[in-house]
């Protein structure tokens, strides 16, 4: 894990765009390593949760599928500047990560 | 996306209610604790990952709207945005019909999230992309076709 999680949230009318960057390999388990030939175990995030002020407003179950370091968005009406934004995530060898943000 | 997983989910009391719905036979130790869905996100074509997510027999709508690249660059990074008009969505399931294993995500919405989730997903070939929306209790899908010159799967 290089670099923490990114979260950028910022209001737009009363919907709060929020775009966050995890920071995992998000190996599939299928691909094979070029150097030595042998499968690269599965690694990948398996859950992610978001909480608006402790709210639970997002709870997405990915697999392999997604991109290496995920990408994600998504919006909350009913938010407003200076809400906090609390994004978890745990892969498939139970690593954790979590990070905030307060809405600007 | 599973309705029972949902159910137990929605129940404020939590174990008390779970262990109430397996004593009922409603719902199986192993589904007990809303772990991931690795029965879809491990079926090997799309019929059977829908089917695992509770959406056999979705009805096609007009109102989901899938913004992804015609032909993508790189199969490894393919941006995809969907967006859901159907009042009360209140889930978002992502497949790559042809990935080996077609199931990218689900994503519940809860609390103001609006039907609206913006990722990048690896596609291994040309395919549809297929967002499965619920909203309402019923299910609801549209999917669009992206080309794929080189597979992101790794393969």
């Amino acid at each position: 894990m290089a670099q923490p999680m990114r979260i950028r949230a910022t209001m737009a009318g009363d919907v709060a765009d929020v775009k966050v960057l995890m920071n995992h390999p998000m190996e599939t388990g299928t691909r094979k390593d070029a150097k030595t030939g042998q499968l690269v175990p599965a690694h990948f995030i398996q859950e992610v949760t978001a909480t608006l002020n402790g709210t639970p407003v997002l709870n997405a179950e990915i697999g392999g599928a997604v991109s290496k370091n995920p990408y994600l968005g998504f919006k909350v009406k009913g938010a407003k500047a200076g809400d906090k934004v609390v994004v978890n995530w745990v892969d498939n060898t139970g690593d954790k990560n979590s990070a905030e943000a307060t809405i600007g | 996306m599973n309705p029972l997983r949902r159910n137990v989910l929605k129940s404020a009391a939590g174990a008390g209610a779970v262990a109430v719905a397996v004593a009922a036979g409603l719902l199986k130790p192993t589904q007990a604790m809303a772990a991931w869905n690795k029965a879809a996100f491990e079926a090997k074509n799309v019929g059977d990952a829908m089917k695992g997510i509770g959406a056999a027999s979705p009805a096609d709508s007009k109102d989901i709207t899938i913004k992804a690249p015609d032909i993508a660059e790189n199969g490894a990074v393919v941006p995809v945005e969907v967006t859901s008009g159907i009042a009360g969505t209140s889930s978002i399931a992502i497949l790559a019909e042809k990935n080996g294993q077609p199931l990218v995500g689900t994503f519940d919405l809860a609390g103001g999230a609006q039907g609206f989730i913006s990722t990048r997903i690896k596609m291994g070939q040309t395919s549809l992309v297929r967002a499965v929306v619920n909203a309402g209790g019923k299910t609801y899908t549209a999917a669009k076709e992206v080309k794929v010159t080189i597979g992101g799967c790794g393969g």
